[in-house]
C-alpha cells in the first residue's frame, strides 16, 4: 500500500468557517454568475453564487450548456455507429470511454475479448489516465497561479498525442476500440516508442511534483480546503480520485477487476483528509502507478506477439477488409453487420475506473439493431453536484481550486 | 451471506420479483411503496453505501404503444465492504411519481433531475425537481421515445420562448 507523501497538520474543523466579520461587504449579499465562458471553469460550467464579502454563501452549479443528446443519439444510430460519439463524451482521454462502451456492448452480448486485446486496452486506459491527469494539473495549476506547469504537462500530453496519432490514427478522438478487441494491433516501432516515453514518465512526473508539492503557495490554496469526507463522498456518489482522497481504498480495477487488472502489480495511493490537496497527492501517484502498468502492459505484449487481438465472432466483429475485397459472402456479412448488428435482448451495466471515477455505460436491448436506451453513468456530473457541499462557507477564491481539483470534464457531464 | 440475503433482511415479503440480468448483477422488480420504504434503510442495514445511478427507460414501442406502466426506473447500489451491486427497478407510467433517493443519497439529485428532465418523471420528495440538462421553459422530454431523434425546430422553439417573456417573434 503505498501512502502518498504527506505533511503534518491539523484539519479545520467544521465551525471553523473564514468568514471575516471585519470585511466591509459583510452583510451584503451579491449574486455573483461565474461562467459558462469562464477560463477557470474547465469548459462551459456556470456557478451561480450568492457572496457575503468575499465568502460564497450559497452555490449552484448549472450544467447543461454542452448538451449534444449524445444518448438520444445512440437509439437512431445502432449499437456501433455509436463509437465515434463516445470518444466526444470525456474528450480528454477518448480511449477510455470507448473501451467502457465497448465492455458494455461485450458484456450485453455475452463475448470474451482475446487476451491480447485486454493487454492493449490496458496499456491504453493508462495512457488514457495519465493524459487526463496531465490536463487535471496542468489546468488547475494554471488556475492556481503555476503557469509554467501548464506548458510543462501540455508538453508531455502533445508527446502522446504523436503517439496515439501514429498507433490509433488520430490525435483526438481515436474510436479505435471495437467490439470484441481492437482495431488494429501494435507493431513493434511503435511498442519501442510508447515504452521510450513511458520509461522517461516518471522523472517528468518528480519535476511537476518538484514544482508543487512543497510549493507554499500550491500547498496553501489546496490544503485543508474542499474537506470531502468518506461520508460525504459516498452519499454524494463520488468515486475515483475524489473518493481516494479522503482514504478509502476503493479502485474498481483492484475490487471488481477486469482486462486481467488482478494480474499487473500496482498500487491504488489513498489520501487522508480529502482535500484538494490529498487529491493533488493521489493523482500524481496515480500517474507514476499507471507508468508502472504500462511498463507491464508493454512486456506482456512482447510475449504475446502475432495474438488475435479481435475477436473472430462473425455476429458482432466485421470480417478483415481483404475477405471482403474477394469474397461476396464476406461482403454481404460486413454489410448485415454494419447496418444490422442485433444483440441479445436484456440489460447490461459495465463500469472501469475512469480517471474521473466509475464511468459505466447502461445498455438496454429490445433485441433489434438500435439501442433502447444507451444511458452513460459519468462521474464527472457527481463530481459537479459535489462543488456546492464544499464550497458553501469558503472564500471565494477556494472556488477554483475545488473546480480543479473536483476534475470533471463538461462533454462528459452534459453528454 | 449473499446480495440476496443482505436485503432479503430488510425487504418486506413478497414485494419483490428477482429478474435475470445478462451482467450478473442482482435486479429486483418492485412497487413503490416496499421501494419508497427500503430506499433509507439500504445504506444502514444492507451496507450499499452508495448509489450509482438513477436513470430510466421508456418502454413505448414504433407505434406509440405500450404494454403496462410506460416506465422503468433503475436505482443501483454499490456496497463497498461487500464489493457488490444491486439494481431496484420500478415500472411507473406518465402519471405516477417514483420515490426520491434524495432523503438517503445526496447524489441522486441530479441524477433524478436528469431522469425528470429527460422523461417527465416526477421524484416524489425531491426537493429541487428541476430541468438539469435542457434549458427552462422546454416543453418536452427529449428521450421519450415519442420525441423525434432530430429535435424541434429551433426556430419554432425560440419564437416560443420569446413570445412567453413578451418579445417579437424573429
Amino acid at each position: 500500500m503505498a501512502q502518498s507523501k504527506t505533511f503534518d497538520y491539523m484539519p479545520a474543523t467544521p465551525g471553523d468557517l473564514p468568514v471575516d466579520h471585519d470585511d466591509p461587504l459583510h452583510g451584503e449579499l451579491l449574486k455573483l454568475n461565474m461562467g459558462p465562458q469562464h477560463p477557470a471553469t474547465h469548459g462551459v460550467l456556470r456557478l451561480q453564487m450568492v457572496l457575503d464579502g468575499e465568502t460564497i454563501v450559497s452555490c449552484d452549479p448549472v450544467v447543461g450548456y454542452l448538451h449534444r443528446g449524445k444518448e438520444k443519439s445512440a437509439e437512431s444510430l445502432g449499437w456501433r455507429k455509436f463509437f465515434p460519439h463516445t470518444d466526444r463524451l470525456d474528450y480528454v482521454q477518448p480511449l477510455m470511454n470507448n473501451i467502457a462502451y465497448a465492455r458494455a456492448l461485450e458484456t450485453l452480448a455475452d463475448i470474451e475479448v482475446p487476451e491480447r486485446a485486454q493487454e492493449l486496452r490496458v496499456l491504453l486506459m493508462e495512457i488514457s489516465r495519465i493524459m487526463a491527469h496531465l490536463i487535471y494539473l496542468g489546468t488547475t495549476a494554471i488556475d492556481l497561479g503555476a503557469v509554467a506547469l501548464f506548458f510543462m504537462t501540455f508538453t508531455e500530453r502533445e508527446k502522446i498525442y504523436e503517439l496515439l496519432d501514429a498507433y490509433t490514427g488520430h490525435r483526438m478522438n481515436n474510436t479505435y476500440i471495437r467490439m470484441g478487441g481492437v482495431y488494429a494491433d501494435i507493431d513493434e516501432a511503435m511498442a519501442a516508442e510508447i515504452r521510450a516515453f513511458i520509461d522517461a514518465f516518471p522523472a517528468k512526473v518528480d519535476e511537476f511534483e518538484a514544482m508543487l508539492t512543497g510549493n507554499a503557495i500550491w500547498y496553501g490554496r489546496n490544503r485543508d480546503v474542499g474537506i470531502l469526507t468518506r461520508e460525504d463522498c459516498l452519499d454524494l456518489g463520488l468515486s475515483g480520485p475524489n473518493l481516494r482522497g479522503c482514504g478509502e481504498e476503493w479502485d474498481l480495477r483492484k475490487s471488481e477487476p477486469y482486462c486481467g487488472y488482478e494480474t499487473y502489480d500496482f498500487e491504488v495511493p489513498v489520501g487522508t483528509v480529502g482535500d484538494c490537496y490529498d487529491r493533488y497527492l493521489v493523482r500524481i501517484e496515480e500517474m507514476r502507478q499507471s507508468a508502472r502498468i504500462c511498463i507491464q502492459a508493454l512486456d506482456r505484449l512482447d510475449a504475446s506477439k502475432g495474438g488475435e487481438f479481435l475477436l473472430e465472432d462473425r455476429r458482432y466483429v466485421l470480417p478483415p477488409r481483404s475477405a471482403v475485397h474477394s469474397s461476396m459472402e464476406e461482403l454481404i456479412h460486413q454489410f448485415k453487420i454494419v447496418t444490422d448488428m442485433r444483440l441479445p435482448k436484456g440489460t447490461a451495466y459495465s463500469s472501469l475506473e475512469s480517471s474521473k471515477g466509475e464511468l459505466g455505460f447502461l445498455l438496454a436491448s429490445d433485441g433489434s439493431a438500435q439501442p433502447l436506451r444507451c444511458h452513460v453513468r459519468a462521474p464527472g456530473l457527481l463530481n459537479v453536484q459535489a462543488i456546492p457541499r464544499v464550497a458553501e462557507g469558503r472564500l471565494f477564491s477556494d472556488m477554483v481550486a475545488i473546480i480543479g481539483s473536483l476534475d470533471f470534464v463538461m462533454g462528459e457531464v452534459d453528454r | 451471506m449473499t446480495t440476496l440475503e443482505r436485503l432479503a433482511a430488510i425487504l418486506p415479503a413478497d414485494s419483490y420479483v428477482e429478474s435475470p440480468a445478462r451482467d450478473g448483477i442482482l435486479t429486483l422488480q418492485m412497487e413503490v411503496d416496499a421501494l419508497t420504504e427500503v430506499l433509507p434503510r439500504l445504506a444502514p442495514e444492507a451496507g450499499f453505501e452508495t448509489i450509482t445511478l438513477v436513470t430510466a427507460i421508456d418502454h413505448m414501442d414504433a407505434n406509440g404503444e405500450v404494454r403496462g406502466p410506460r416506465f422503468e426506473v433503475h436505482y443501483q447500489f454499490l456496497s463497498l465492504e461487500h464489493s457488490d451491486r444491486v439494481r431496484l427497478i420500478l415500472r411507473v407510467d406518465e402519471d405516477t411519481p417514483a420515490p426520491t433517493a434524495t432523503g438517503a443519497f445526496a447524489g441522486a439529485a441530479f441524477m433524478e433531475r436528469e431522469c425528470f428532465d429527460m422523461f417527465g418523471i416526477r421524484f416524489d420528495g425531491h426537493e429541487n425537481l428541476r430541468r438539469l440538462l435542457m434549458p427552462e421553459g422546454f416543453e418536452h422530454h427529449p428521450l421519450r421515445k415519442d420525441f423525434p431523434h432530430r429535435g424541434i425546430e429551433p426556430d419554432k422553439l425560440y419564437n416560443q420562448w420569446n413570445r412567453e417573456r413578451g418579445g417579437a417573434p424573429s
